[in-house]
């Protein structure tokens, strides 16, 4: 009770009134974590540990599997495929979704209704259907070939080629880059736009100087969802590349299933893992140093 | 060294000014003006239209119909950086990404400055505003009050000729927005740049303005120096809106040379009167120019009313008795310090009051109350 007349005075704040709280209450709002705590050990925790298991121990205990790794330089053609993969689809995601995140920010309500539900419905949508969508869109002589023809570009094979498998991925992963850019430039405090104005800055240098440093945090959390989410992507470059161009985690499902070399598959998903974790911490240093000068007035 | 922050200030002019929403009509047709140098204040509760007012002049909000002058100039088809007028927001607006020296700098870096002038202008503005050792923090680290100096250092820094200040001193608590008003005072007699400052604080407006506008829905209601506004209000509410007023309602009788006379059983004088005769009307009394004695005592002459207090209210260097009246109607007295009668609540007293404290205006719908009916004694007095 005295808490909550203290909130009501307004003389504390929600955060001291969790730090007072009694150890006993502390204990139980952590109760909250536990059944999302066992999902993640039993799903994820529990896998992890047992692919490092056979990276190390199969078929014979030892470094075996990434002196292979290292010494293949398919595997390593293919990784670095895998990332310039994951950076185009990053790059073609940003450079279509701040836009248009910026219009669902600019838009009136009812626009701003049809542009979000337009982001939501392949959201929502199952991924294999928006994939074999492609597969219909991108063959040979599918409508986006044939509208090449017209234009008189001609032939531009994308059906089994890296193209297509990015064009494809960035569609799907679009979402994912949108809707937490558009939530952090919501939060930006349209008024600064007009300080600025005021304080004698045109349009582009307002957005230039204000919105956009404003909006980074944004542009980072999407770009590090689809960055991290391309890497290991797996339905739509099987589907819309080729066993020529494939991707790691197509060469993780050959050995698993084709090979049965689970060490080896193993081996590859740890090489995925450490190298993401890397990159992670290198833009968390980074994005963590910009977002806390950004974070501010409220 | 001569100091290159001391600026004319500009004259603005607003002819028939209006702003419509689709049917609503925000801002109705004003005319007004400041002079250079002048700090005139936009007062009126909220919705009245006087922040639409500002951000009209500022650029920000289009204008539907009248003009806006700046030194005689129209300003329409300038867009609002082209304005170089300085803005000061209630939320303080300053960059968060940016240093306080930043923010500071900001609207000399637009204007293409040199590096060492714009550190000497920025170090001058943040010393103006009491600051000058803070340039390197970030907004968040400093205080609302502090954040809001921010604010006006980097609106006065490019010396505009113009200050705009929509409720600048809104969010802060009670003792920081009096010392910041005194500052912006000082601030203002210091630059001489005109300011035209919003707020819907009638003590802010007092404290600060040369002059001040009243809005109420849309219009003005009534432009005047702070003393023309409490002791000359032109209609009921801009007497009820700056300052506390008493009002004793009843019909207008007559109204010649400029006096007042309100009808009632007892007829009130007034010095001065706007009201049509037979028109309902109001006597205005501030307060503190009623006086209140007992009722057993010989009948006063001239204005007087009877009433019961109802309630005593303690202020310190004032006591404040609300009474009310035979019409069931409540006025206010205003009692200081020094001069306390001994009427408790309860009592029954005479109120009364020169003619020469006394305007009758008109009131703009029939009183939802009977007319005054000051010598009839009224049940509810008897009752207990």
């Amino acid at each position: 009770m005295a808490t909550v007349e203290a909130l009501v005075a307004g003389s504390i704040t929600a955060d001291t009134v969790i730090d007072q709280a009694a150890p006993s209450k502390r204990w139980g709002r952590l109760g909250l974590l536990v059944p999302a705590g066992l999902l993640l050990i039993v799903g994820f925790v529990v896998p992890l540990v047992i692919m490092l298991w056979y990276a190390f121990t199969d078929p014979s205990v030892g470094f075996g599997n990434f002196a292979w790794y290292l010494g293949d330089a398919v595997q390593q053609r293919i990784l670095l495929r895998t990332f310039t993969t994951a950076v185009n689809v990053t790059v073609v995601c940003l450079l279509l979704g701040y836009p248009y995140a910026y219009a669902m920010v600019a838009a009136g309500p009812k626009l701003r209704a049809v542009l979000t539900l337009l982001v939501l419905v392949p959201f929502w949508t199952s991924l294999m259907v928006r994939t074999f969508a492609w597969v219909i869109l991108l063959q040979d002589h599918g409508p986006l070939q044939s509208l090449l023809a017209t234009v008189g570009l001609g032939q531009i094979p994308l059906i089994r080629t890296n193209l297509g498998v990015v064009i494809g991925m960035s569609q799907v992963l679009l979402p994912f880059f949108v809707l937490p850019l558009y939530a952090v430039m919501t939060n930006i405090d349209r008024r600064l736009i007009l300080a600025s104005s005021s304080l004698g800055a045109g349009p582009l240098t307002s957005f230039f100087r204000i919105w956009l440093p404003l909006s980074l945090p944004g542009v980072g959390a999407g770009s590090l969802i689809v960055f991290i989410s391309s890497l290991g992507f797996y339905v739509t470059p099987a589907l819309l590349g080729s066993p020529g161009n494939s991707l790691i985690s197509q060469q993780i499902f050959t050995q698993v299933n084709g090979l049965l070399q689970w060490g080896r598959a193993g081996t590859m998903g740890v090489v995925l893992i450490v190298i993401t974790l890397a990159i992670l911490a290198i833009l968390a240093l980074v994005i963590g140093r910009s977002t806390s000068t950004i974070k501010g007035v409220r | 060294m001569s100091d290159s922050s001391i600026s004319q200030g500009a004259a603005i002019t607003l002819n028939k000014l209006t702003k419509r929403y689709g049917d609503a009509t925000a801002v109705d047709a004003i005319d007004l003006n400041a002079e250079p140098g002048e700090f005139l204040t936009l007062l009126g509760p909220s919705g009245s239209g006087k922040t639409t007012t500002l951000n009209m002049i500022a650029g920000f909000v289009d204008v539907t119909e009248g003009e806006i002058l700046v030194d005689g100039k129209p300003v329409y088809a300038l867009p609002p950086h082209k304005r170089n007028m300085g803005m000061v927001f209630q939320h303080y607006a300053l960059f968060p990404h940016m240093s306080v020296g930043d923010n500071v700098a900001y609207p000399l870096r637009q204007r293409r400055l040199p590096k060492s002038e714009r550190g000497r202008l920025v170090a001058d503005a943040l010393n103006k505003v009491g600051l000058s050792n803070l340039s390197h923090r970030m907004p968040r680290q400093l205080s609302g009050g502090q954040q809001q100096r921010v604010a006006l250092a980097r609106a006065i820094v490019y010396s505009p000729r113009v200050l705009l200040m929509d409720e600048p001193l809104g969010a802060l608590d009670k003792k920081l927005r009096d010392s910041l008003q005194l500052e912006i005072k000082r601030i203002h007699a210091e630059l001489g740049t005109t300011f035209v400052y919003v707020t819907h604080d009638q003590d802010e407006a007092l404290v600060l303005s040369d002059r001040i506008a009243v809005f109420n829905q849309g219009k003005i209601e009534q432009v005047g120096s702070a003393q023309d506004l409490y002791e000359r209000p032109s209609t009921i509410f801009v007497a009820q809106f700056v300052g506390e007023s008493s009002l004793f309602h009843g019909l207008a009788l007559d109204h010649q040379g400029g006096k007042g006379v309100l009808s009632s059983d007892r007829t009130l004088h007034a010095h001065r009167g706007d009201a049509r005769s037979g028109a309902h009307a109001a006597m205005v009394v501030r307060p503190e120019r009623i006086r209140v004695q007992p009722i057993d005592g010989v009948e006063p002459s001239g204005n007087a009313v009877r009433g019961r207090i109802i309630q005593e209210i303690y202020l310190g260097n004032s006591r404040k008795l609300e009474v009310e009246l035979g019409d069931g109607s409540k006025v206010f007295v205003r009692e200081s310090a020094g001069e306390v009668t001994a009427n408790r609540p309860g009592d029954r007293v005479w109120l009364t009051f020169l003619p020469e404290d006394a305007v009758v205006l008109t009131t703009n719908e029939s009183p939802d109350r009977p007319q005054l009916a000051a010598d009839v004694q009224v049940p509810v007095f008897t009752s207990n």
